[in-house]
């Protein structure tokens, strides 16, 4: 595949360029053709291949976690049933460990979370050439088929999480209490002065410390998939020979990362929850 | 690498994901695993249960066969005891019985002799007198000479 473009280069660049609907810059609507036309559409731009990918996977997992569920009962379980139900307790068992509070939305949003990432991680160990070779054979040029190695799905996701943050902080500690944990902390004084002069610099530690959650977050995620896709690509520019040494230990590697990330990026989701819910009353 | 309304697309589909779980998959499912593991601890407790109780059936069983044992002995016992008793009863009563018969036969023997000795005695007598008349060859006297038929009657 890599032959029929002019360098290396090229390939990695078309590899890493989404399939983009937007305006162009002569008030035209329609799908981006060349990178520079990315670019120049802006922010009112919107990744056709990322946004169908992800809610594609999402509707199967839906799909597939619906079918059981509507079939669940209390006797013995089928095969697919049992691995939905050994999928949910894990999730569960894992919320019940690192949340300690009641909220009904956590658990199910944990679950979502890990299967909706994992399957969009899954896509990854599909050859790289595969599916973007056969949507080029019906004339679209462009076709990144993971959607977590495109950032605005991972921080998509990352920024719903911390809206929700914020609002839990908000309920929970009231805005008096949400600021004094932004402004009182880390550094503390009895004297009024001094703590009025302790204020700025608090505020500037814990906010930076609150804005890094979501970012780190969502960017953690994008870039070990962003990170693994790209090695794909790099070993596909390898004689087709020589490809497997490196893609198949790659690959079994990554089976690992996909299944880390997607872990990790629950446990994240439910440990801010928590945060955003403990009110110090320790 | 752009930023652009792919973001706000992925919120908003991973809002309606997570209510969509929330609503139909993560409920249910729960439900039915918490229903199936009181089912499991019910099963348990009652097999539980149902041990316990046939310990019991057994000890009691055994409790039983103990106590039938012990009665059963008890009756083998008294029916041992019973019948030496039995059989002593009748040794002492067949001997008595025995000793009665032959007193019995004794006295009877007795008073055949007595009788007969009598009827010899009688006779005697006769005979003796009718020896004496042939002796003499005469009459004499039976009355006269009572006395001493009477007292030869006596030494016989």
């Amino acid at each position: 595949m890599a032959t029929e473009y002019a360098t290396g280069a090229d390939y990695i660049k078309h590899h890493l360029t989404n399939l983009t609907f937007g305006q162009h810059p002569d008030g035209s609507w329609g799908l981006a053709h060349s990178r520079e036309q990315v670019e120049a559409m802006g922010f009112w731009a919107i990744h056709v291949d990322s946004m169908a990918w992800a809610v594609g996977l999402g509707v199967l997992f839906l799909a597939l976690f619906g079918y059981a569920a509507r079939r669940a009962t209390e006797g013995v379980p089928g095969g697919f049933q049992n691995a939905v139900e050994q999928i949910i307790e894990f999730i569960d068992g894992t919320v019940r460990d690192s949340f300690s509070h009641r909220n009904r939305i956590v658990a199910p949003l944990a679950l979502c979370s890990f299967m909706w990432i994992f399957l969009m991680n899954l896509m990854d160990l599909v050859p790289v050439d595969w599916v973007p070779w056969a949507f080029s054979l019906v004339g679209v040029h462009y076709m990144k088929i993971v959607p977590t190695t495109d950032p605005n799905v991972t921080m998509g996701m990352s920024l719903s999480i911390f809206a929700l943050v914020l609002y839990y902080s908000l309920r929970r500690k009231g805005i008096g209490g949400f600021l004094g944990e932004l402004t009182l902390h880390p550094f503390s004084a009895k004297n009024p002065f001094l703590k009025a002069l302790l204020i700025p610099i608090n505020l500037f530690l814990e906010g930076v410390a609150l804005l890094a959650k979501p970012v780190s977050h969502g960017l953690r995620l994008f870039g070990n998939l962003y990170a693994g896709e790209m090695i794909f690509i790099l070993i596909a520019l390898l004689p087709l020979w020589a490809q497997w040494t490196l893609s198949v230990p790659w690959a079994i590697f990554h089976v690992l990362v996909i299944l880390l990330q997607a872990f990790i990026f629950m446990v994240l989701t439910v440990v801010y929850l928590n945060i955003a819910h403990d009110t110090g009353e320790h | 690498m752009n930023i652009n309304l792919t973001l706000i697309g992925q919120a908003i589909s991973f809002t309606i994901f997570v209510w969509f779980c929330m609503r139909f998959i993560w409920p249910p499912v729960i439900n039915a695993l918490e229903a199936r593991k009181k089912r499991i601890a019910d099963g348990l407790a009652d097999a539980d249960a149902a041990k316990t109780e046939r310990e019991r059936a057994e000890q009691e069983a055994q409790q039983t066969t103990g106590q039938a044992r012990e009665e059963a002995s008890r009756i083998l016992a008294q029916a041992e005891r019973r019948a030496s008793e039995i059989v002593a009863e009748s040794r002492t009563t067949a001997k008595t019985e025995g000793e009665r018969i032959l007193t019995q036969a004794q006295e009877e023997i007795e008073k055949n002799t007595q009788q007969v000795r009598e009827q010899l005695r009688g006779e005697v007598a006769t005979l003796a007198i009718a020896g004496a008349e042939a002796v003499l060859q005469r009459e004499v006297d039976a009355t006269a000479h009572a006395d001493a038929l009477e007292q030869l009657a006596e030494r016989l």
